[in-house]
């Protein structure tokens, strides 16, 4: 098994909340409660959840953008969660980002050339007029214009920002790329050139990517794995085709039930889960989805289940699941 | 044959700006039957949003001006009849639930007064009655302890219990119509289930006809009866819900459908429509579809074509139609 | 080279815009004519003013307006037109090179204040409390005094009471623009925080700036003319509004015109510069400018 590009190890995230008269440190929002994961070239992850399931903290954590409290983040085999300053730096450019709302991922007063352009200027990778050529080359690559370098943000639709910042992304040739949300905000024949896009690219580089979205059906589409999470923890992961054929946890199950399809002949009553998605500052004791799971019982609201293998390559944290 | 609730005639709504004049509507036909869940879809730009507003006349005046048309309500035209009149329709016979409910609900005031400032209002009965209603009103959406939720203010609950906490409002007044702009949006999936069956229940069991507004074709798939379809502030197709996405007729239509990632099936590239939507202070000539259109034929550069009836309650606007729902021949094409 | 020109294109596209919808707002207008004329006479002074600022005429000491001194003289008989023309080379010049130091330095200490946030902004926001919470002109004068009274010194000292406005604006802007997404991004690229401070944040706060600039230019040359008026600013024979004020004051009652033109050119220019500013404000407002 080849060196994964990413490795991510007990990784543990957690806000204090300063509350009470004189600001104590009262309670802990549990951003990301325990997560691990590989990603490997070539291939793409999808980290699949809703509201405050911590998903994109992973992301962040991953970036070196928050700290860990706890857990270690791995770039090809290298222990790069404590490296600070031009080390973090190094690193940095080989790992990247592209973000969900194209109004505010780019700097509104900037021109494309400099957006684009500063990952070089910054790791000085490329001065003057070599940037620009990079830049016009980059911009080409996900289909934009060559005079677009001299244009401002506000000029271009969702679509074409988003463009823009998968440029913006891609130009230190990094190995290694978190997508948050990047289509969350998009219509829907917009999204579909963006997921092409960025498909392509793929296979042409051989980019691992991060592919955090809340849409089951963009990650059925993007993804060679996904992994479910949930109030900070991954519940459930597995190749795409067991996970979508094959799922044990309830809560992947809600998911999947909840999701309308958009074929009137499918019509279902829409699964309907109990309750509302918790805050991860009141996370519950035992199995954190025991509360909204219609199959709990006793050791559920008592211990907290561990991922365990329930197939090949197929993980469940779920007492009832792994039981069998 | 149900009768037409709310009947959308020639509908043009201009906005004038700084850059230009923006054609956001133009000669738009649409009718909501009685009992019925009509589904609007479009992406961006295309009008839909404009549309729900100009039904209760909240189209801000500059900039936005109702340019033309007429827009009946159980025979009344909307449009034309005294503030008074309309005031009492809003609210009372025709409801309006928005996306963000975070800025229909006032933060400072608690739920439970504007809840029941609402019912007073338009009932009119006394505040403890009103407040039975509202009690009653957000049990059937489901809601955990609504006496403690009459309690609260917006910002202390969820987005999904505000939702239908607005929900409960709108309803309380028993409309006979409930325009729904994109109101499962902003929501987790799972959120946005439970709102959309309470949102399906109690329409029916209270024969409230909704105008579903939603860019979601899955939403719209699994909620509505009919479907209109909207580009670039036009109708391009209205059609039942089942022939929609068995048999979509307009260009743009299958376009959409075919780009959506599916679970259910395996799509190693989604068909993309080229181009983007187009700007509405100069939108194309003729169809506006035209210039990403797959089929683009000689007259759809210069002709707008018309809403047809194509097969029994199915409207298309395309010039690959006609009447009759023959489609023309080949090499009339480009 | 036409890489620069392209650049320059689409800046100049924005100002025109700009431009644009000034001209539509009245109160801009009537703003702008007023400074524009003050900036006309303040350069153009040295020119068309009829008489040498600080030639003395002692046989026409303090005679009324006419058509020989259209402002008519002061007690040493120099023209008062001319001297009210000179006055605003100095007022404006006094305004912008106040503006100019108040504003880099407050807007770059508000921005780093701002982004680093914690600690930094703790320490760097409290100072700038303290000197705000003096009245501008009482610290001002101290200052001025202890620096010794010349115009230089006024200009200095009444910069330094300005800068912790700008700091303050800043500081609130940069908080907002910090949360950015695009922030993040530069930070993933490997961009350091002076980096992001002087190519993202600072940037992203220009229109605000200039809006403040505009509308506390006004106060500056008032707060400059209040020092000159006390002897703290401009020394004599100097032409300066408020040291005319100063020395004209005795004289209101027989030769009324003698403080009174310098007066009005003073309250001119205020009220010009803040109109001009709150129409700055509403045409930046980003709902209009959609």
């Amino acid at each position: 098994m080849p060196t994964p590009v990413i490795e991510v190890r007990d990784l543990f995230k957690y806000f204090p909340i300063h509350q009470g008269f004189l600001g104590r440190k009262v309670r802990y929002l549990k951003a990301v409660d325990g997560v691990s994961f590989k990603v490997h070239k070539g291939e793409t992850l999808g980290l699949v959840g809703e509201s405050g399931c911590g998903k994109s903290t992973v992301g962040y954590l991953i970036l070196g953008l928050l700290d860990p409290d706890r857990g270690q983040v791995f770039f090809r085999g290298t222990n790069i969660t404590t490296l600070k300053g031009d080390a973090l730096r190094r690193v940095r450019r080989n790992m990247q980002v592209v973000f969900q709302d194209p109004q505010s991922s780019l700097d509104p007063r900037m021109l494309i050339k400099k957006t684009v352009g500063s990952p070089l200027e910054v790791n000085r990778l490329a001065k003057g007029a070599e940037v620009v050529t990079r830049v016009k080359d980059m911009l080409k690559e996900v289909g934009l214009r060559e005079d677009h370098v001299y244009r401002y943000p506000h000029e271009f639709s969702g679509g074409q920002r988003q463009r823009i910042g998968i440029a913006r992304a891609l130009i230190t040739r990094p190995e290694f790329i978190v997508f948050d949300e990047p289509t969350s905000a998009l219509d829907v024949s917009v999204q579909a050139q963006i997921l092409n896009l960025v498909g392509d690219l793929q296979r042409r580089h051989g980019y691992a990517y991060l592919f955090i979205s809340h849409d089951l059906s963009v990650i059925k589409h993007v993804s060679r794995r996904v992994a479910v999470m949930y109030l900070g923890k991954i519940v459930e992961t597995a190749s795409k085709e067991t996970l979508f054929k094959n799922f044990r946890h309830p809560y992947t199950k809600a998911l999947m039930e909840a999701l309308p399809q958009p074929d009137p002949k499918k019509r279902h009553r829409l699964g309907v889960l109990q309750g509302d998605v918790p805050s991860p500052v009141n996370v519950p004791k035992g199995c954190r989805f025991h509360p909204r799971c219609a199959e709990s019982q006793g050791l559920c609201t008592r211990v907290e289940p561990v991922l365990m293998e329930v197939e090949a390559g197929h993980w469940v944290a779920c007492h009832r699941c792994s039981a069998s | 044959m149900p009768e037409t609730l709310l009947h959308i005639k020639d509908l043009s709504v201009r906005f004038f700006t700084y850059q230009g004049v923006v054609r956001a509507l133009e000669e738009v036909n649409l009718a909501v039957l009685k009992g019925e869940i009509l589904g609007l879809v479009g992406e961006t730009g295309c009008g839909k949003s404009v549309l729900a507003r100009s039904v209760l006349r909240l189209i801000a005046d500059p900039p936005g001006k109702i340019w033309r048309g007429e827009i009946f309500f159980k025979g009344e035209n909307l449009l034309k009849m005294s503030s008074r009149r309309l005031r009492h329709i809003r609210g009372n016979e025709i409801s309006m639930i928005f996306q963000e409910p975070m800025s229909s609900l006032n933060p400072v005031f608690r739920v439970g007064n504007q809840m029941q400032e609402v019912v007073m209002l338009h009932r009119r009965v006394g505040s403890a009655a009103a407040r039975e209603i509202c009690i009653d009103m957000l049990r059937q959406v489901k809601m955990p302890d609504p006496d403690a939720v009459l309690s609260k203010y917006p910002h202390e609950l969820s987005g999904g219990m505000r939702q239908r906490a607005m929900i409960a409002m709108e309803l309380s007044c028993r409309p006979e119509l409930l325009i729904a702009d994109e109101p499962t949006t902003a929501l987790d999936v799972t959120v946005q289930a439970q709102v959309l069956s309470i949102l399906e229940e109690l329409t029916r069991k209270k024969d409230v006809s909704v105008l579903f507004i939603s860019h979601d074709l899955g939403v719209i798939a699994q909620l509505c009866d009919r479907v209109a379809v909207m580009y670039a502030g036009r109708t391009v197709e209205v059609a039942s819900v089942w022939d929609l996405f068995s048999e979509p007729r307009h260009p743009y239509t299958r376009g959409l459908i075919r780009a959506i990632p599916r679970v259910d099936e395996e799509r190693e590239i989604l068909a993309v429509i080229p181009g983007v939507v187009p700007g509405l202070i100069r939108p194309p000539k003729g169809c506006r579809f035209h210039p990403r259109c797959e089929a683009v034929m000689h007259p759809c550069d210069r002709v707008t074509p018309r809403l047809v009836e194509v097969a029994p309650g199915h409207q298309v606007a395309c010039h690959l139609y006609k009447e009759s729902g023959e489609e023309h021949d080949a090499d009339t094409r480009h | 080279m036409k890489r620069i020109r392209k650049e320059r294109e689409w800046q100049i596209r924005e100002l025109m815009f700009t431009i644009k919808l000034l001209s539509k707002n009245p109160s801009a207008v009537a703003g702008f004519v007023i400074i524009a004329t003050m900036v006309f006479i303040a350069v153009g002074a040295p020119y068309i003013a009829p008489y040498d600022p600080i030639k003395i005429s002692l046989r026409e000491r303090l005679s009324p307006p006419s058509p020989v001194h259209i402002f008519g003289t002061d007690e040493m008989g120099r023209d008062i037109l001319s001297r009210v023309m000179h006055g605003a080379r100095i007022s404006l010049r006094i305004g912008v090179l106040v503006i100019a130091i108040a504003g880099s330095l407050g807007a770059a200490i508000g921005a780093v204040a701002g982004y680093l946030g914690k600690q930094a902004d703790n320490i760097i926001m409290r100072i700038m409390d303290v000197i705000l919470s003096f009245p501008p002109l009482v610290l001002a004068m101290a200052l001025a005094a202890a620096l010794g009274p010349n115009l230089n010194n006024a200009i200095l000292a009444v910069a330094f009471v300005m800068i912790p406005k700008f700091a303050r604006m800043v500081r609130g802007e940069a908080l907002a623009v910090k949360e950015k997404q695009f922030i993040a991004a530069a930070r993933a690229s490997g961009a350091g925080s002076l980096w992001i401070i002087f190519h993202h944040i600072i940037p992203n706060c220009f229109s605000s700036v200039i809006i403040l600039a505009t509308l506390l230019l006004g106060e500056t040359i008032l707060i400059a003319a209040s020092l000159s008026f006390i002897g703290l600013g401009a020394q004599p024979p100097t032409p300066e509004w408020g040291a005319m004020i100063s020395v004209g004051r005795k004289f209101l009652m027989d030769q009324w015109w003698y403080p009174t033109f310098p007066g009005l050119f003073i309250l001119m220019t205020v009220i010009g510069f803040n109109i001009l500013g709150d129409a700055l404000r509403d045409i930046f407002d980003p709902r209009i400018r959609r």
